[in-house]
């Protein structure tokens, strides 16, 4: 087997194992299918905006919860909302769920709760991250061999 | 029947390609994402991630999108505010999309208007599909054009030939005719040819103008018991059909309900507006536009419509029909003074003033909230506080020079207000009156109000009165644009201040061109005119802050009677 295909191989199962583990859904397919001659890069770029968008985000939250006097909750909650409709843009399930649960401490007004669900949705953010940028590696190393991206249904 | 589908665009004959569409959300990810998906679908795509940008865009460029998408929850206005706005100022179609799928949000998005609300993740076939919404829109107004046009012809011939009306003389036609009268009959709808512009769109704009009288009849009825016949009967628009009617009235109501709960947000949104636009007198406009028609649009709008003719009548019950009257004239009004204030304190007496106008009276936030939305001209918001803008031709040339370099002709009413307003009111708009311009400007224009007087003067009676508030106002509008921000003084003698627009009964009462005279003091305005107006400022409660608004615009001083004139719809 001749480099591209073994590349193409190892992309193909890389990525039916992201939409297995949960990491992503079939939204991040629909934002591959967008991508075109008109935007190559418009899944990194997207992706981009994504990670830039969660780690603000995630800063916002934890300031909010550091505060001592007082945590506004509202905010907390707020930033999380927004978190959530983001991590939908790219299919990021496990971000999305993180902040789903993290939502109820907020109502709850449960700090230690927030601060651990906090602590979650930071660490799939991480996850994630590292595993869209293996895939996109992936990506490049087949067009740097000649071949061409498999598309994964 | 050919269905004119109103699209008489280059872009006609590819539809559903070409559609412009809008997108508002603050979610960078999403708004690329939707942008990508809604090229593919061969629209023309605009993206902004804040609302009040898009009210800008959207009232800079009327007619220059077909459809909205907005997210729910956005950092500077709440979707639904932003539906509303568009909805009633625009009447384009509104698509609201949310990550919650709540039932009660989507509830409350259909309330709002929203020809749909999607849920995030969105698909592609899902944004493929939105085309409807225009297409669907289109058609209603078209079938409302055509039977208007129906109507009319009937009306043509029935007026021309009422002795014929048996339909013996006519012979076929006429049964036809009869039969279409019935129709018009039933329909109340007489279109009128005279708006070029609604029949080619087969829209129904809500200009000031239409919307103060729109808000004159709710007042007149009671906004307890309106209905939209009564409201129809009473606005006495030819070509108006009930269901024009019915659906802004529904709009109205969310507008109003909105204003009322609102408060302190609209200040600060005031306050947001005027920083915005600073080089603008904003702050003066703000100050008017908050008495003025701060309901609906904040002084960014500029659409402030100053319902310089009208307003004075009723809504503007600056003086104090509402407690609030005395917030206006102290208020922002006085605030205006200075370089009005409006800018970011304006809001909040904006408030003051503007509740006397609005509806909503006690919302002078609510107006200025409105103000917020768009510094920029809203031509289209002059629905809000309609009654202002009914200078809106006429003001245009004045004030609006400054920013808006697009201000439509003064046919356009609508469009004109906001232009008008802007420079005033608009905390945004440049041109607005500040109360330094005012009052240098003022200056001028009390002489040349004197001139103007001097010139007309005879009249004595009421109508006269009027007569002279109206040329007032277009004196004061002219000085007005003189004076501040370089407003070219552009003759624009405020049509509609013409005696049509006025009800003189309710102008100037008791009231003579002396007295409007009176008030002009600096950015006393509003006390003055109020003084002045003795008007009773039943109607006030009208949206005539509105015609407020004009006032506000000019709160520097201008002749009273100017003030006057346009007072006359909010004291009235």
């Amino acid at each position: 087997m001749n480099i591209v295909n073994q590349l193409q191989r190892q992309f193909i199962d890389f990525s039916t194992s992201l939409h297995r583990e949960g990491f992503v859904d079939d939204q991040f397919t629909q934002l591959q299918k967008l991508q075109d001659e008109n935007s190559p890069d418009f899944v990194v770029e997207v992706v981009s905006l994504f990670f830039e968008d969660c780690e603000k985000l995630i800063n916002n939250m934890a300031r909010a919860l550091e505060q001592t006097q007082g945590v506004d909750f509202k905010q907390v909650d707020a930033s999380v909302h927004q978190l959530k409709g983001s991590s939908s843009s790219i299919g990021a399930m496990r971000v999305k769920n993180a902040c789903i649960s993290f939502r109820s401490f907020c109502e709850a007004q449960n700090r230690e709760g927030c601060l651990r669900c906090l602590q979650q949705v930071t660490h799939e953010y991480s996850l994630l991250k590292n595993k869209l940028q293996t895939l996109f590696t992936l990506e490049q190393q087949i067009l740097a061999a000649g071949g061409s991206i498999p598309v994964v249904d | 029947m050919v269905v004119e589908t109103g699209f008489s665009s280059p872009r006609t004959d590819a539809f559903p390609a070409g559609l412009r569409v809008l997108v508002v959300d603050d979610d960078p990810t999403w708004l690329k994402i939707l942008e990508k998906m809604l090229k593919k679908c061969f629209y023309e795509v605009t993206t902004c991630c804040l609302a009040r940008e898009a009210l800008n865009l959207l009232r800079q460029r009327k007619d220059g999108y077909d459809i909205v998408i907005s997210d729910v929850n956005m950092p500077d206005m709440d979707g639904f505010k932003l539906l509303e706005h568009v909805g009633l100022e625009m009447d384009l179609p509104v698509i609201m999309m949310s990550v919650d799928g709540e039932i009660r949000r989507v509830m409350k998005g259909v309330q709002h208007g929203a020809c749909d609300y999607l849920l995030k993740p969105i698909r592609m076939k899902e944004l493929r599909n939105i085309w409807q919404h225009v297409f669907r829109k289109k058609i209603h107004e078209v079938r409302d054009i055509e039977s208007m046009e129906g109507i009319e012809s009937i009306h043509m011939a029935r007026s021309g030939s009422e002795l014929f009306d048996d339909g013996s003389f006519l012979g076929g036609e006429d049964t036809t005719s009869g039969r279409k009268r019935k129709d018009a009959d039933n329909k109340r709808d007489d279109k009128d040819l005279g708006d070029p512009s609604s029949t080619k769109k087969a829209r129904v704009v809500w200009t000031v103008d239409l919307h103060q009288k729109f808000v004159k009849a709710v007042n007149q009825i009671g906004y307890d018991k309106v209905g939209p016949k009564k409201i129809l009967d009473l606005m006495n628009v030819p070509w108006l059909t009930r269901e024009n009617v019915a659906s802004h009235l529904q709009k109205y109501r969310l507008y109003l309900s909105r204003l009322q709960k609102e408060g302190d947000i609209k200040n600060s949104f005031m306050g947001m507006k005027h920083s915005d636009t600073p080089p603008k007198d904003s702050t003066a406009g703000s100050g008017i536009r908050n008495s003025i028609n701060l309901t609906q649009d904040n002084v960014s709008n500029g659409s402030f419509s100053f319902p310089v003719n009208h307003t004075l009548a009723p809504s503007v019950d600056l003086k104090g029909h509402e407690g609030d009257r005395k917030g206006i004239t102290s208020g922002p009004m006085t605030e205006l003074k200075g370089p009005f204030p409006i800018d970011v304190s304006g809001p909040r007496k904006a408030k003051s003033s503007k509740i006397s106008f609005d509806h909503s009276l006690g919302s002078v936030d609510s107006v200025v909230n409105f103000a917020s939305f768009g510094p920029t001209d809203t031509a289209q918001y002059s629905w809000n506080e309609i009654p202002e803008i009914q200078f809106k031709q006429e003001y245009e040339p004045l004030q609006l020079e400054n920013r808006f370099s697009q201000l439509p002709l003064p046919g356009l009413q609508h469009h004109m207000l906001p232009e008008y307003l802007q420079p005033a009111v608009s905390v945004s708009p440049g041109p607005s009156i500040t109360e330094k311009e005012a009052t240098s400007s003022g200056f001028e224009v009390k002489s040349m109000y004197d001139d103007y007087r001097s010139n007309h003067a005879k009249h004595s009676s009421q109508t006269e009165a009027v007569g002279e508030s109206h040329s007032l106002n277009n004196q004061v509008f002219k000085s007005i644009s003189t004076t501040t921000s370089s407003m070219k003084s552009q003759d624009t003698v405020p049509n509609h201040l013409t005696v049509s627009e006025f009800s003189p009964k309710n102008l100037y009462e008791g009231v003579g061109a002396d007295d409007l005279q009176l008030c002009w003091p600096q950015g006393d305005c509003y006390a003055t005119n109020f003084g002045l107006q003795g008007l009773d400022c039943t109607e006030h409660n009208n949206p005539a802050t509105a015609l407020e608004t004009p006032f506000h615009l000019y709160d520097h001083p201008f002749d009273p009677t100017e003030y006057y004139a346009s007072d006359q719809g909010l004291f009235a």
